[in-house]
């Protein structure tokens, strides 16, 4: 890429940095994502959650899949984790299951989350798997060149729909109510402020709990569609968006030009993995049954 | 140091190598496994979940293969040791994380008791046709371990030493188990937890400041991080660099392609697994692996009661490859019979390895049963005519 110098039409102020900065790998800059992609500001809302929820961030874990978002991993300066593609969530199940004192943070796209990976994802909020998952949803397949995803609404052009997509799409918020996640909200990158306290949100509860963000792509999804660049699509968040409130899912489904609900719309009390599990065993064993894990990693740790 | 001896069932026991297989794991020090059923290995986690509630670790039945086998890793990342198990379909789909694990050094090891393929193929019946698959089914360059059994003793004892293999290599370890073997009862000795060596993880000891994830030690392999320990790492599965980012360039990929596959060296040569009988004066040397070395233990004593002098290679750590003992032997005798429950493919590793200085014999068979003794004997004697 050339270098290029930009012109900022005021003065910074000497020692200024962003207050982000200490959570990003400061190292690993500039990020790969276009200009206008809303991935970043998700990126800015979680650093913000994470400052304002004075989490322990040494605690806390990003596990992300393939495609532009999972590439937030590796830019978030915590232990993170950039896996395979649609494997986020097991893998974070296994990284949960065997160090339960993280806070884990799944952080992926569409495509990854709900194609390839739509299995693990049902299956991880089903069993209520203590999971915070992230979906950037840009409605379609960004990193490989702009096709058609599960969540592509109908009539949109795309790299693999080039007459346009005639296939039903998911509402993603509906399927995560279905399969039993403690908590399903919505946002889109227009809602900053909302997402933030969101993600703050889902930090203090436990099980698994969804946030679909909708996120422009001028590259590919509103180049081909004439959606305009990114501040186009801020506009038309701005003057599509509604927020519902516990709004019930089947009715959020999204289109290519109609309304966007947003809001919290499930927020629901239901024992996560562990305590299902704990007081299964505790039923069946009772004082034969040992908790898993950590203790005896530690004694590992000390004996060599 | 030694085994904790929570995990540790001392005793003789009557086990089948599924079993075995399970009690090595947690004598190992195994706190997790992910697993998705499939015949004929499923005895292993069925009594996994049978053990581990009152030892103290996880279990979980995950929703397809793939998923238990990338579970496995978030697990070892976590902190545990880690295993799952399957079979020859399912080994189809894990593929995609053993690479993962290769690519991102995440020691762990997979189960594979091997039935009869391709496709579904012959669930309940004994194949050893993923010789090949194991070390070369996910795509790219990398190195994998993988130890052969050939009863449930040793299915005790090979998981316990995969295990520890998988530490010492920070690699994904194969224990490439078949049917019969799976389902054969033995008698199995478990030794006292204090008798029982185990590799500890080689946690870094240095600051998060001046350590490298992907750092390697003299031995080609780097120290281990758990995640939550105040570190900070990344991990990916994207060509990186020491410090474990991305890095899209010709040597970063050379440099860490080559050490993925050079840090196993040790075991290609020196540290070979291997079994050998009646070597010194043979003439015909049977190599063998799993259920069907204990067929051509059987045609080796035919031969030489025939009055053909047969020796016995029994291949314990099929990969790497023990190269070095195959070409030494290769000196000096007639040829190598290679009976495998397969259409040839160690054999080619035999051969290569041989380089035309004795001849190479394939003994092939399909799966769905072991070999008549008779077609192992016909090839030696026919070998050493």
């Amino acid at each position: 890429m050339n270098e290029t110098t930009l012109e900022i039409p005021y003065e910074i102020p000497a020692g200024a940095h962003n207050p982000v900065e200490p959570f990003l790998r400061m190292d690993r800059m500039p990020h790969i994502w276009c200009p206008g992609c809303g991935i970043g500001t998700t990126v800015n809302c979680f650093t913000r959650a994470l400052l304002d929820s004075k989490a322990d961030l040494d605690k806390v874990a990003v596990v992300s899949g393939i495609g532009c978002t999972g590439r937030v991993a590796g830019y978030a300066r915590l232990d993170s984790f950039h896996t395979t593609h649609g494997r986020a969530i097991p893998f974070a199940t296994g990284l949960k299951l065997s160090n339960p004192e993280l806070q884990v943070v799944v952080y992926s796209g569409d495509g990854d989350l709900f194609a390839i990976g739509g299995n693990h994802f049902i299956h991880a909020a089903r069993r209520n798997m203590d999971l915070k998952v992230i979906c950037v949803n840009n409605l379609t397949y960004a990193m490989t060149g702009g096709q058609t995803a599960p969540t592509t609404p109908g009539k949109v052009i795309s790299a693999t729909n080039p007459y346009g997509v005639f296939e039903p799409s998911f509402n993603l918020v509906a399927l995560a109510e279905a399969a039993g996640a403690s908590y399903v909200a919505r946002w889109t990158t227009y809602h900053v402020k909302q997402l933030s306290r969101s993600m703050e949100e889902v930090f203090k509860k436990k099980g698994f709990c969804f946030i679909e963000v909708l996120s422009p792509c001028p590259t590919l999804y509103q180049r081909r569609n004439k959606m305009g660049d990114g501040l186009d699509a801020m506009k038309f968040y701005k003057e599509v968006s509604k927020t519902r409130h516990g709004a019930p899912t089947s009715e959020c489904a999204l289109t290519k030009s109609g309304e966007i609900v947003v809001g919290k719309f499930v927020d629901r009390e239901r024992p996560d993995y562990f305590e299902l599990l704990r007081a299964q065993m505790t039923e069946t064993l009772g004082d034969r049954y040992v908790e898993p894990l950590r203790e005896q990693e530690e004694d590992v740790v000390c004996s060599c | 140091m030694h085994a904790d001896p929570k995990g540790v069932l001392t005793g003789v026991h009557f086990l089948d190598g599924d079993h075995a297989c399970c009690e090595g794991t947690l004598a190992a020090g195994a706190r997790f496994a992910a697993g998705y059923p499939i015949t004929p290995s499923t005895e292993v986690v069925e009594r996994y979940a049978s053990r581990i509630p009152t030892v103290g670790g996880i279990f979980i039945q995950m929703e397809d293969e793939l998923a238990a086998s990338i579970a496995i890793q978030g697990a070892v990342w976590g902190g545990a040791k880690a295993f799952t198990v399957t079979s020859g379909p399912g080994f189809s789909l894990m593929m995609e994380h053993i690479g993962y694990a290769a690519m991102t050094e995440t020691p762990c090891v997979f189960v594979n008791v091997q039935r009869g393929g391709p496709s579904t193929g012959l669930p309940t019946l004994p194949a050893q046709a993923d010789m090949m698959q194991a070390r070369w089914g996910s795509h790219g360059d990398y190195g994998i371990i993988a130890l052969c059994p050939n009863s449930p003793q040793e299915c005790f004892d090979l998981t316990i030493q995969g295990f520890n293999l998988a530490e010492e290599f920070r690699v994904p370890v194969m224990l490439m188990l078949d049917e019969c073997v799976g389902h054969m009862t033995e008698k199995v000795v478990i030794p006292e937890a204090g008798k029982i060596e185990v590799t500890p993880r080689r946690y870094t000891k240095l600051p998060p400041a001046e350590f490298q994830l992907f750092e390697p030690r003299e031995d080609s392999v780097p120290d281990m991080l758990r995640a939550g320990d105040g570190y900070r790492f990344h991990v990916t599965g994207l060509t990186h660099d020491e410090r474990g980012y991305p890095s899209m360039n010709v040597e970063t990929q050379d440099r860490m392609v080559r050490r993925l596959q050079d840090k196993l060296k040790p075991l290609a040569n020196g540290r070979a697994l291997c079994e050998t009988e009646n070597l010194e004066d043979a003439e015909v040397v049977v190599v063998s692996y799993g259920i069907t070395s204990r067929v051509a233990q059987r045609a080796i004593q035919l031969a030489r009661k025939q009055g053909v002098r047969a020796g016995k290679f029994r291949i314990i750590s099929a990969w790497p490859f023990p190269e070095q003992r195959i070409r030494e032997l290769a000196g000096r005798v007639k040829a190598f019979v290679v009976p495998e429950l397969n259409l040839g493919q160690m054999v080619y590793e035999v051969e290569r390895a041989a380089r035309g200085q004795a001849a190479v014999i394939p003994v092939t068979h399909a799966g769905g049963t072991v070999h008549n003794p008779d077609s192992i004997l016909k090839a030696i004697v026919e070998a050493a005519r």
